[in-house]
């Protein structure tokens, strides 16, 4: 076989493609595949992607799945009011179609997450200044009030009077005074 | 035009200045994914929500005096000539994804290159800050600004649970990805380095070769970058990665002695064969151009070299790449003319820095 691009050396690399079901086939000699294959290289060699793997790992997820057959029985795919995509959608494309979807697949999310980012499933950076430091501050608050509990279980007392100065401080500075953000 | 000024004109901050541990970090990098609350991503996106984000954001630019890292241009990606997309693409300034698959695509360059702002790629933002060495932190600081003053102007989708809201699930949280450039040949030569990569792949980690395709890495150079954005603070991450390549400098280095010690004649021969290649070839491919820059680039760190500044490495691994070459000569070249191209290039700028002395 001859290669079909220079027509003079013989083809050493042979590629299929395969596209809605229409088959063709590429036959080139290395020099030719080289000329080509860098071209390959600069538009990111987008047969298989990463959404691919993606969707793939969504699809062996059991709980994953059975939530959708789920769904599916219920007659109630859900779908985001902001783009309408449905979640199986979504398990197909690997990506989310606007903010919203977030929310509107909030009870779906946790097991797709934690997988994702090594059992994490809720954000612990970087909060916009608009919302402001309140989410930090009530995050804290939280935080050292379930340390004052157990603290006055423990009965110690003088560590919890601290804890306790240190939750009205916080406190303080809580409604309404986070002018200017943080 | 000149070899100088046309290097002098191409060569972004990043690879003509230095910064900490320079000898082996190349550069830092911090970006961070951002989306407006209210239209579809990119994905999804009609035509006129995405025109709606780029004059948006020429509206930002123009009404707020945002100055800090240098004036800033917008380029549309549609009125670019494939040369140029090419060309910022070599230059990491923007993704290939960009480039070739975001119609509505738009950059924001500063002038030194140390910024640049993605829109309509992945996801409608994409800020991107790009130092030399070791800078993980201070990249940082400067992405923080970056979104600060984009944010005083943009609602940006975020939920107090999952953070900022991207289009990619793998990025959600912080948005924020940090990565590492490292040059490790001592590695590479005692063949540590396959030991290493599945222990820093534990760890949440990413290395890959980043010239090469797949995992082959062009010219010893690696990029480590975290794999996680939910759950940890920015700090945090950076401080991860940070550690890991510091563990890595450390390695790296203790491999560059021992094989000073071990094989120092052969080490030295090996780089000036290599310096021989560079400086008197007459074709040469990419593959061979990058090991050859490989070991020269060693050899200045070592001390074998002392006529040549660090940095050629750098510039010259960007410089000889396809789409600069074209550039250089103004126009298409097949690969076997690039291959000629590339030999002149490299043995020009050689010829430069030995006329300097």
């Amino acid at each position: 076989m001859i290669c079909q691009e220079c027509n003079q050396r013989p083809a050493a690399l042979h590629f299929t493609k395969i596209i809605n079901g229409e088959k063709t086939e590429v036959n080139l000699c290395e020099k030719c595949a080289q000329e080509k294959g860098e071209m390959f290289m600069f538009t990111g060699g987008s047969g298989f992607t990463f959404n691919n793997l993606l969707a793939g790992l969504l699809n062996i997820d059991p709980t994953v799945q059975k939530q959708n057959q789920n769904t599916f029985h219920q007659e109630e795919i859900l779908q985001c009011n902001g783009c309408s995509m449905t979640f199986p959608q979504f398990i197909k494309v690997g990506r989310f179609g606007c903010a919203h979807c977030y929310e509107t697949f909030k009870e779906q999310l946790p097991p797709v997450l934690r997988r994702l980012h090594s059992g994490n499933w809720s954000h612990s950076g970087k909060i916009p200044k608009r919302i402001g430091g309140g989410i930090h501050l009530k995050k804290q608050v939280e935080s050292l009030k379930n340390e004052l509990k157990e603290l006055i279980q423990q009965e110690e007392f003088e560590k919890a009077a601290q804890i306790r100065d240190e939750i009205r401080t916080l406190e303080k500075e809580l409604p309404g005074s986070n002018k200017g953000g943080e | 035009m000149s070899l100088e000024r046309f290097i002098n004109q191409a060569v972004s901050s990043w690879m003509s200045e230095e910064g900490p541990d320079s000898d082996i970090v190349l550069s830092s990098r911090i970006r961070l994914a951002r989306n407006f609350e209210d239209f579809k991503f990119p994905t999804l996106f009609s035509h006129e929500e995405a025109q709606a984000i780029i004059v948006k954001m020429e509206e930002i630019l123009r009404e707020s005096n945002f100055t800090k890292f240098g004036q800033m241009e917008l380029l549309k990606i549609d009125e670019l000539q494939p040369l140029q997309k090419r060309v910022l693409v070599e230059k990491h300034l923007i993704s290939p994804n960009l480039a070739e698959d975001s119609p509505y695509g738009a950059v924001l360059l500063t002038e030194n290159e140390e910024v640049s702002i993605m829109i309509n790629e992945e996801d409608h933002i994409r800020i991107q800050c790009l130092f030399p060495g070791l800078q993980l932190t201070e990249a940082l600081e400067a992405a923080n600004e970056v979104d600060d003053w984009l944010e005083s102007h943009i609602h940006f989708g975020f939920d107090e649970k999952h953070g900022y809201l991207t289009s990619c699930p793998t990025n959600v949280g912080t948005g924020l990805r940090a990565s590492v450039m490292m040059h490790l040949p001592g590695l590479m030569l005692t063949q540590q380095i396959n030991r290493i990569i599945p222990a820093i792949n534990q760890l949440g980690l990413v290395v890959r070769g980043i010239y090469g395709e797949g995992s082959e890495a062009l010219g010893n150079i690696f990029q480590i970058s975290n794999q996680i954005t939910l759950g940890k603070s920015e700090e945090d991450i950076c401080r991860d990665l940070k550690g890991v390549v510091s563990q890595l400098i450390s390695q790296e280095r203790s491999a560059r002695e021992a094989l000073r010690k071990t094989s120092n004649i052969q080490l030295e021969d090996r780089v000036f064969r290599s310096y021989g290649v560079l400086s008197n070839c007459r074709i040469i491919e990419t593959k061979e151009a990058a090991k050859c820059l490989s070991d020269v680039r060693l050899g200045i760190d070592m001390g074998y070299i002392d006529h040549l500044p660090k940095n050629i490495l750098n510039e010259l691994m960007i410089l000889t790449q396809p789409g600069f070459l074209q550039q250089y000569a103004g126009g298409h070249l097949r690969a076997n003319e690039r291959d000629i191209r590339r030999a002149a290039l490299i043995r020009e700028r050689l010829k430069m820095e030995q006329d300097k002395r």
